[in-house]
């Protein structure tokens, strides 16, 4: 099982961040802490694995981003490795080319892509179709609503 | 509210807002939990497939117990339901899942587990990852009910690797054939041994040979994301295998393919590499394939850039080490170890410990060994390796002439380490008169050595030093006069360390009044010491287990036992008080045990003046005798059947009167190590005649026998007008219990008889062992125990001053460990401990916080076990 999701940039700053089992707001800050200043201190060319109290940590890095996801002890990094990338690719797909900037202005479609793709720690949907899909339907419905509220009554 | 309000919606984006913020922000007591659950419940039967998903969306972001209740039942049915949209079902199958872990006594096992069986073989690739990793989770809990799985799974799997990458059309990932679903499948398997079915498994052997020649096979393609997914599966392929460790070519074949890994261009193929050999190492079918590979390892320990991947080579080394490789990886270690990283040096030098000690053909190898390693890292050498070295050295004789040979030319070097100095003290002090017919190490030659570095060293060296000088007045008579002229020295007669004069003053007295003959007696070579489980392993697995709390804490007995006299390091940490007191009647309480509780009745200023006196003496019958004498002016009436008085009082001491009427006074004292205890029960007449035909007898309830052992030794039959009687009771903890047993007394007195039933003072908490742990492990831990059953909490009025000292002497009675600076708060206490009874050990937590305006407390426990928690809590909150 995930345990947890973090983005941030080079500088640390934390984009956004995801949680898989409630904690509270003080080791949320700790861990925080905690990633940003462990993966920010490796070498380039490491390997992409921590081992980190009881827990994994993935990471890797896509042009100023930091992604790093803790998974338990006994699941498979290579895999994890992968569950970042296609999160990553689902985020390309999504925005078109995405940067940093667009998650920083649209963090809410970056959650809701997240949540289609994972849900509890668990994978959900591979398939990057299938995700794309339902927040393309989502986003319909959405739209389809805007655009019913800004009518004129009569 | 409005939350709510939106959440009831009929439009999308308000409804979509308000699952968000509830996810985010709601916390499971809310007042508004009901309502919440009201506007889910209205969305799960929408059968509107968005909004059903937004629902279970929410539940498994908040996960909270009321969710749980009012959802567990129907998420199953919408799971197996017919007509349940794919993605509702993905969703609903993770759903349960979170659910269970957080309340598993809350999701209902029912018929719908078979039909969640058979979700794996459903069209839906999406479903069928969801529904793995569900029956994953649930099969690890009960793996009888979801046997159906294997079959399933196994032809699931045989479908993907056998499938051309096109089939799959989306789930192909990267030319690689669902590799989240294969990497799920595998893990799935993983909670079975082998299938018993030949047809199936020879199937299942099909498939992991077909995993295993893809890997050769050349890349489809260039990417990275290709050659992950890939090993992905095959990792988790060789999991397996490791797992099931009964089919020998597929072992053999695992550990070549890694062999191949670990010269392998990427890093973190090398490192993965290095890491499932280590469980390949354990099995005795693959143990020799991985030992050929030694030289790349040690290659890659010497070479390599990261050292997260040097970090996993040790641990392959250490792993894969046995009789025949042992000296060359032994070396090896200690080779790298001059320039390791610091950050894994502690680590290292306990593999090495243990390694040189597991392996040692000749014990010479294994003192020079474990000397070198002090030479090198001696600052990383904790106690428990260099108590281990003379634990070694004493209980072999072959070894103890070579051992002060080595160690008395090691100190021959200008700067030695302290560690060495505390080894070579010790060795000498013992087998110094082995080495001393050669003129280059005579007495004197070693004395001065030895005191050449007294000064350079910390005061519980020194007094390790002044015991060794002891002892060579004992071994040379020829230097005694020398050695006497330095304890009589001013700086060590007074010396501004108590403990530094107190063992000079006693051991120049000890060497002028004693005859030759007494001294040989009192400063007699140490005893062998029983064989035990390694220190340093038990130390090792503490530091690389953090998901359990730490078995045994040796230290903590090793340090008292050194400060008190070093001759006893070990001896303290089994025997009977008695042998505290072998060297020199010091009249002091006993260092570890007893100054919590010396601490308590001092601060508390508690009602029973004769419990300092109590502890301040050694043995247990001088105490009694204090113990008539103070009490028989005191007389408190207080006849009844059962008497519970005075029992509340013990939970946090453990020695004082339990009972007292007219006729009798009843103290105790106990001690307590582990998941054993003792109590002297004392019996004091408090009148002029005799007491007749006295019987006391120890009754526990029909559950109580079952979780602990209790046995009273026999008393005499007549207790004499204003003498005592001592009776001792053994005890056994078996589990953890609430109940406590009843000391049932009956003698004659004046013709009449007389009975008294006394609730005896054994609590759950009388078996802890303190834990210190740092403010990291302790949030890490608190929330390792996180389940709800686990934590109990209760809220009530302070009964007593709240003083911080006295609370604090009252925590440290109740046996756990107090942490200073680990609550944000300076107000809170927080300690942590650990229960040992003979079937478990449970890992304990607890916090106070005061609240002065109020006059009240909070008190929260957390452990591994429910009724555990709730007992401790009953316990302690009556206390303050």
């Amino acid at each position: 099982m995930m345990r947890f999701l973090l983005l941030f940039s080079r500088q640390g700053k934390l984009r956004l961040q995801k949680w898989f089992t409630p904690m509270s707001e003080r080791e949320k800050k700790k861990i925080i802490r905690d990633m940003t200043t462990m993966v920010l201190a490796r070498q380039p060319r490491s390997c992409n694995f921590l081992h980190w109290k009881d827990l994994k940590i993935i990471y890797k890095r896509y042009a100023s981003l930091y992604f790093c996801l803790a998974i338990e002890n006994q699941e498979n990094e290579l895999i994890a490795l992968e569950v970042i990338h296609r999160y990553v690719e689902l985020l390309d797909k999504y925005f078109g080319n995405v940067c940093e900037l667009d998650i920083i202005f649209n963090f809410e479609k970056a959650y809701f892509i997240l949540d289609e793709f994972l849900m509890g720690g668990e994978i959900q949907e591979t398939s990057k179709q299938m995700v794309n899909r339902s927040i393309e339907a989502s986003d319909m419905l959405q739209e389809t609503m805007e655009e019913y509220m800004s009518k004129p009554a009569f | 509210m409005e939350a709510v309000n939106l959440l009831s919606s009929n439009k999308y984006t308000e409804k979509q807002i308000g699952y968000l913020f509830i996810s985010v922000l709601v916390n499971s007591n809310s007042d508004l939990i009901s309502l919440i659950n009201n506007g889910i419940k209205n969305d799960l039967a929408s059968r509107n497939p968005t909004f059903m998903n937004l629902a279970l969306h929410c539940i498994a972001n908040v996960g909270s117990r009321e969710m749980a209740e009012a959802f567990a039942s129907q998420i199953p049915s919408i799971l197996v339901a017919g007509d349940t949209m794919d993605s509702v079902k993905q969703s609903a199958a993770l759903c349960l899942l979170r659910l269970n872990r957080t309340s598993p006594d809350l999701v209902p096992m029912g018929e719908w587990t078979a039909r969640v069986v058979h979700l794996l073989n459903d069209q839906h690739l999406g479903v069928v990852t969801a529904a793995a990793s569900l029956i994953t989770t649930l099969a690890q809990k009960s793996p009888e009910d979801f046997k159906t799985s294997i079959s399933l799974a196994v032809a699931r799997l045989s479908r993907i690797v056998t499938s051309a990458s096109i089939d799959l059309q989306d789930y192909t990932y990267y030319f690689v054939a669902a590799p989240w679903l294969s990497v799920k499948l595998l893990r799935l398997l993983q909670c079975y041994p082998p299938p018993e079915d030949a047809a199936l498994r020879s199937r299942l052997t099909e498939c992991l040979e077909t995993i295993l020649n893809k890997a050769q096979e050349p890349p489809k393609s260039k990417k990275v994301q290709h050659s992950n997914a890939k090993n992905a599966v095959l990792f988790e392929a060789i999991a397996l295998i490791i797992h099931h460790d009964s089919e020998p070519t597929l072992l053999v074949r695992a550990c070549n393919q890694l062999g191949q890994f670990l010269q392998h261009r990427e890093t973190n193929l090398r490192y993965l590499a290095l890491e499932s050999m280590c469980t390949l190492a354990s099995s005795e079918f693959s143990h020799e394939a991985v030992k050929t590979h030694i030289d790349t390892v040690i290659n890659a320990l010497k070479t390599e850039r990261d050292v997260s991947v040097r970090q996993r080579a040790v641990d392959l080394l250490y792993a894969m080490c046995d009789r025949s490789n042992a000296k060359q990886i032994v070396a090896e270690m200690l080779s790298y170890l001059e320039n390791a990283d610091y950050s894994i040096r502690e680590e290292m030098v306990l593999k090495v410990a243990i390694l040189a000690e597991k392996y040692a053909v000749d014990y010479t190898w294994y003192v020079d060994t474990i000397l070198n390693l002090i030479r090198i890292a001696g600052d990383y050498v904790s106690e428990e390796v260099w108590y281990r070295v003379i634990q070694i050295v004493i209980n072999q004789d072959d070894v103890q002439g070579y051992a002060a040979k080595t160690v008395f030319e090691a100190l021959q070097a200008p700067a030695c380490h302290e560690n060495l100095v505390k080894v070579g003290g010790y060795i000498l002090g013992e087998f110094g008169n082995l080495i001393a017919g050669d003129s280059r190490s005579s007495p004197l030659v070693q004395f001065n050595l030895l005191h050449s570095k007294f000064h350079l060293c910390s005061v519980p060296t020194r007094a390790l030093l002044l015991s060794a000088y002891i002892k060579f007045i004992n071994l040379f008579p020829e230097v005694k006069a020398t050695i006497q002229d330095v304890l009589r020295s001013d700086s060590q007669l007074r010396n501004a360390d108590v403990e530094l004069q107190q063992r000079a003053i006693e051991y120049l007295r000890l060497s002028c009044i004693a005859s030759t003959d007494i001294l040989a007696t009192v400063l007699e070579e140490m005893p062998p010491f029983p064989e035990r489980e390694s220190s340093i392993l038990a130390k090792l697995k503490k530091k690389k287990g953090p998901g359990n709390l730490p078995d045994i804490d040796d230290t903590r007995w090793n340090v008292n036992g050194s400060a008190e006299h070093s001759e006893d390091t070990e001896s303290t940490n089994k025997s009977p008080p008695s042998l505290m007191a072998d060297l020199l009647p010091t009249n002091r309480p006993r260092p570890a045990s007893s100054s919590p509780t010396l601490l308590s009745a001092g601060t508390m200023g508690s009602s029973h003046p004769f419990t300092d006196l109590l502890n301040l003496n050694s043995t247990p019958s001088a105490g009694a005798s204090l113990l008539v004498d103070v009490l028989s002016d005191i007389s408190t009436p207080a006849p009844i059947t059962v008497s519970e008085d005075n029992f509340s009082r013990f939970v946090c001491k453990n020695n004082g009167v339990i009972y007292e009427d007219q006729l009798l006074q009843i103290g105790l004292k106990a001690e307590y190590r582990q998941n054993l205890g003792r109590i002297y029960v004392f019996y004091g007449n408090k009148t002029s005649t005799q007491f007749l035909s006295f019987s006391s007898s120890v009754t526990s309830s029909d559950t109580l026998k079952t979780q602990l052992n209790v046995h009273a030794k026999a008393v005499d039959p007549t207790v004499d007008g204003g003498a005592q009687l001592q009776q001792v009771v053994n005890i056994e903890c078996l589990s953890d219990f609430t109940d406590a047993p009843v000391l049932d007394i009956q003698f004659r007195y004046g013709g009449t008889l007389q009975k008294i039933a006394v609730k005896l003072p054994v609590m759950l908490n009388k078996f802890f062992q303190p834990t210190e742990m740092t403010s990291q492990d302790f949030f890490q831990r608190w929330k390792q125990l996180g389940v709800p059953q686990q934590e109990v909490q209760t809220i009530f009025k302070a009964q007593h001053p709240m003083d911080t000292d006295v609370t604090n002497a009252k925590i440290l009675g109740f046996g756990v460990a107090l942490l200073i600076g680990v609550d944000p708060n300076p107000a809170n206490f927080v300690g942590a401990g650990v229960i040992h009874t003979k079937n478990t050990q449970v890992g304990c937590l607890l916090r106070l916080e005061p609240n002065t305006q109020a006059q009240m407390y909070r008190l929260t426990l957390r452990t591994s076990r429910e009724s555990v928690s709730q007992r401790l809590c009953d316990l302690l909150s009556d206390q303050f």
